[in-house]
Order: C-alpha cells, then sequence, then structure tokens
C-alpha cells in the first residue's frame, strides 16, 4: 500500500527538511522514552529484581503457561462454541419461515448490543439465583464469548452468504437438491470462506476479551500476570509489559494468517 | 422489577457515567485516531514507523490490560495526577485508556477511508500546489471520513459497551452497579440483567441508525 501520491517527491531542499524532521521526530520521542524510563525508575520499575524473575524456568511453570493455557481453554472453547451459535443463528435468520426468522434476528440483535462484562456478571453471579448452583468462572466466561461473539460471527457468516452470486442457489435448486442441501452444501461452505478474514479477526477479538476472565477470578494471562507473578515479586509493570508482548506476538501472528487467507 | 425502581437513580448515575466516558472517549478517539492517520501517510518514514508501531501494539493487546496498564502505569508509576479527587482521577484515567485504545481502531478505519479515494484527486490537489498537509487536509481525508462514517459508528458502538470495562480502574459505571444490585436483589437476577442490557440497547440502537442515516447521506458519489 503506497501513499507516495499524496506528496511530491521531495527535491535536495525537501530531503534536508525531512532528514531535519525525522531527526526532530526522533528526539521527542526518544525525550518521551526518557521521561517514562526516568519516572519508572524512580520507582525501580527497571530493578534486575523485577525483570529476572520473568527469565525463570518456575515462574513460567507456575504463573505463565498455565495462564496461557487458562487463555487458550476460555478461547478455544469460545471459538468452538461461538461458531456452532453463529452458523445456527446464521442459518435461522435466513430461514423462509418467519418464527424461526424473526425469534433469532432478535436473539442475534440483542447479545450484540449488550457488553460482554454484563453478561459474564449476570452468568457468574446469577448462576446460584438461576438454576440453583454456582458455574464456575471458567463457564461464565465462555458462556459470555458464546453468545456475544456468536452473534456477531452470525451476523458475518450471514453477510458471506448474502454476498454469493444467486445463481449458486438457482444451480443447486436445479441439481434437484432441497434446501436443506442447498444451505449446508453450497452457500455456507462458501459464505464461510469469503469470509475467513472477518471470521479470523473475530477470533482475535474472542481472544482479547478472554481477558475479561480477570474480573470474574478465572486464572487466564492477565490474572496470573497481575495478581500471580506481581503479587510474588512486586513488579506490576515487568509483568503487565511481559502479557501485552505474548498477547501482541499471539495477536499479530493470528493477524497474518487472516490477511494470507484473504489474499 | 421493585430492585429496578427503588434503584433507579443510582442506575441512572451509572449511566450516566457511562455515556460521559464514551463521549470524552470518543471525542479523544477521533482527535488522536485523525493524527496517527496523518502520520500514517506522512512523507517521514519515521512518522510512518512510529504510528503503525502504536496502531499495532493498542490492537492486538487487550482492552482489561490496557487499562489496568492505564491505572498502574499512567496514574500508580508516572505519577499523572489529574485531579485531587480519586473518582475524578479515575474517570479521567479510564478516558486515557479508551482512547489510546480506540484510536487505533479510529485509524485503521479512516486509513481504510483513505484508500477508496480515487488516485487522482490527490493528484489533482498537488497539480494545484497544494503541499501534504493541505492535500490531506483539504481534499482527502474529508472524502475518507465520508466513506467511513458507518465503520466508525460501529467504533461507537464498541466503545460504548467497552467502557464497562473501565471498573477495573475503579470508575463505578454500569456493570459495577449491575453486579451489586445482583448480590444486594438475588431473587431478581434476571430483570436486573434485563434492564441494564435494555439501558445498552437504549443507547446502542439511535447510535446504530443515526449512523446508518449519515453514511447513507454522506456517501461520495463517484
Amino acid at each position: 500500500m503506497s501513499y507516495a501520491n499524496l506528496y511530491e517527491p521531495p527535491g535536495p531542499r525537501g530531503v534536508r527538511r525531512n532528514r531535519a524532521l525525522a531527526g526532530a521526530v526522533t528526539l521527542v520521542l526518544l525525550a518521551l522514552a526518557y521521561v517514562v524510563y526516568v519516572r519508572f525508575d524512580e520507582k525501580d520499575q527497571w530493578a534486575a529484581d523485577k525483570w529476572l524473575p520473568l527469565l525463570r524456568g518456575d515462574v513460567w511453570a507456575t504463573f505463565i503457561l498455565p495462564g496461557l493455557a487458562g487463555t487458550l481453554g476460555a478461547a478455544v472453547a469460545g471459538v468452538l462454541l461461538a461458531g456452532l451459535f453463529g452458523l445456527v443463528f446464521a442459518v435461522a435468520r435466513m430461514s423462509e419461515h418467519a418464527w424461526i426468522r424473526v425469534p433469532a434476528a432478535a436473539v442475534v440483535e440483542f447479545f450484540r448490543s449488550v457488553p460482554l462484562l454484563l453478561l459474564i456478571f449476570f452468568a457468574f453471579f446469577g448462576s446460584y439465583m438461576l438454576i440453583g448452583v454456582n458455574i464456575s468462572a471458567f463457564a461464565a466466561v465462555v458462556f459470555g464469548l458464546t453468545l456475544y461473539n456468536g452473534s456477531v460471527i452470525a451476523e458475518i457468516v450471514r453477510a458471506g452468504v448474502l454476498s454469493l452470486p444467486k445463481g449458486q442457489r438457482e444451480a443447486a435448486y436445479a441439481v434437484g437438491m432441497r434446501k436443506n442441501q442447498v444451505m449446508r452444501l453450497v452457500l455456507l461452505p462458501q459464505g464461510v470462506r469469503v469470509m475467513l478474514p472477518a471470521l479470523v479477526s473475530q477470533f482475535i477479538v474472542l481472544l482479547k476479551d478472554s481477558a475479561l476472565g480477570l474480573i470474574v477470578g478465572y486464572d487466564e494471562l492477565v490474572d496470573r500476570g497481575l495478581n500471580g507473578i506481581a503479587a510474588n515479586f512486586s513488579n506490576v509493570i515487568p509483568a503487565a509489559i511481559l502479557i501485552a508482548a505474548i498477547f501482541i506476538a499471539i495477536n499479530t501472528s493470528l493477524d497474518r494468517l487472516a490477511h494470507r487467507l484473504g489474499a | 422489577m421493585e430492585a429496578l425502581l427503588t434503584e433507579r437513580e443510582t442506575i441512572l448515575a451509572a449511566f450516566w457515567m457511562t455515556i460521559r466516558l464514551t463521549a470524552v472517549s470518543a471525542l479523544g478517539s477521533l482527535l488522536l485516531g485523525t493524527l496517527l492517520t496523518a502520520l500514517r501517510v506522512a512523507p517521514l518514514a519515521s512518522l510512518r514507523a512510529a504510528a503503525s508501531t502504536y496502531v499495532s501494539v493498542a490492537r492486538n493487546t487487550p482492552l482489561t490490560l490496557v487499562l489496568l496498564f492505564t491505572g498502574l502505569g499512567v496514574g500508580a508509576n508516572l505519577g499523572v495526577e489529574l485531579s485531587d479527587d480519586i473518582a475524578t482521577n479515575n474517570f479521567w484515567l479510564a478516558c486515557i485508556g479508551l482512547t489510546a485504545y480506540t484510536s487505533a481502531f479510529v485509524c485503521e478505519a479512516l486509513r481504510s477511508g483513505l484508500n477508496t479515494v480515487p488516485v487522482g484527486q490527490a493528484e489533482a490537489a498537488r497539480s494545484l500546489g497544494l503541499g501534504f498537509v493541505q492535500t490531506l487536509r483539504l481534499v482527502t481525508l474529508p472524502q475518507a471520513f465520508r466513506a467511513v462514517v458507518a465503520p466508525l459508528g460501529s467504533i461507537l458502538i464498541a466503545l460504548t459497551k467497552n467502557t464497562t470495562i473501565a471498573l477495573v480502574v475503579g470508575v463505578s459505571e454500569a456493570s459495577v452497579r449491575m453486579r451489586e444490585m445482583i448480590e444486594t436483589y438475588g431473587d431478581q437476577v434476571i430483570e436486573i440483567f434485563l434492564g441494564f442490557a435494555a439501558g445498552f440497547v437504549l443507547l446502542c440502537l439511535p447510535m446504530g441508525l443515526l449512523f446508518g442515516w449519515l453514511s447513507r447521506r454522506t456517501a461520495v458519489a463517484r
């Protein structure tokens, strides 16, 4: 992607000016970094005893890897259930029968506009009153992720199917397929394929959202980092930086995958 | 229903906090997002690199972590104090975190909007003698904005829902109130949940309609 059409290729003076500007910008950024460095240094955030624990095997074994397993566990369960929810409700919303279509649309629109945290709180704090047992934090997180992301996925899948040429459906009917076969064998596979990049982006959203588990005490990565590592070594900032780096690494690789699938 | 009725004043106060968080962060994200977009297409490689690093870091970090970092890093460690009152200070910290996160998405949307502006528009601007900033400000960005009204609407709706996460920096908004109420009025869990959910539907639905209408009105005919 190039935006070079927004400006003239610089001449000799322009090149000099750009170099001077680049120098100034670098200086400003360095100054900013320096201020942060000094302020953090005053609070001893760069002390070796705060960073070295992050390199220790037992810290990884006790906190980081279990946390990562918790995050990925909730994300995988969320992806599977939200995917299923999304497929079912996308198909239901495209049904020819109004008594299926209208409730499905209502459910999808409702869960799309309710914040995920409210769903998690509802499941976690309300479960005892509703079903007589306290559900685990994991179940509450997955419940929220499924309903919220599932309804977004339903819309993505539906948009994919609606974007297909009409001839696909007509041809399928012409070779004698039933309604169910047309949807299952012809439309859905193509619709999902068209929307793969959007689906992967939504899975990244889901993975990031699993960090809300911290608020109801689910042992995921952010929780293990801040309430586990930081509580033991009082190194909140280093732990937060490490955890952010892990999330960024996972998400950017998924993002690349989405781009490759789109190409 | 009685819980919702007896507590209606505290519920309204909680939603008022949600609205204020949304409004301040939306304004901040729009400004910062536009600035980031300009930086990402600037003639200077260092500006482009700085802005795109920022955007990918902010986009790929969970908002929970961004907000925790704002509270612990910016608040506790950088010693940024925006008010003597703890509640007000937390409010501004939450706005900083929400803005830092949301502006990355605004930037992504605007950049894709810039892609929809035909090359000839910028070339014509340059041939009139406009410089980079003028081309961006007068010709390409206004068209980009008109192209991305609908996506900006989705970002605003997402922001409204995301304000619930401000509870991790100690802001008492709708989700905090709902949790407290479920604990106090355990026998009315469903009503309480539906009441708070309805509050968000009431906030988000008109926004969706407004932005849908705006995007049709402002679409650039090509």
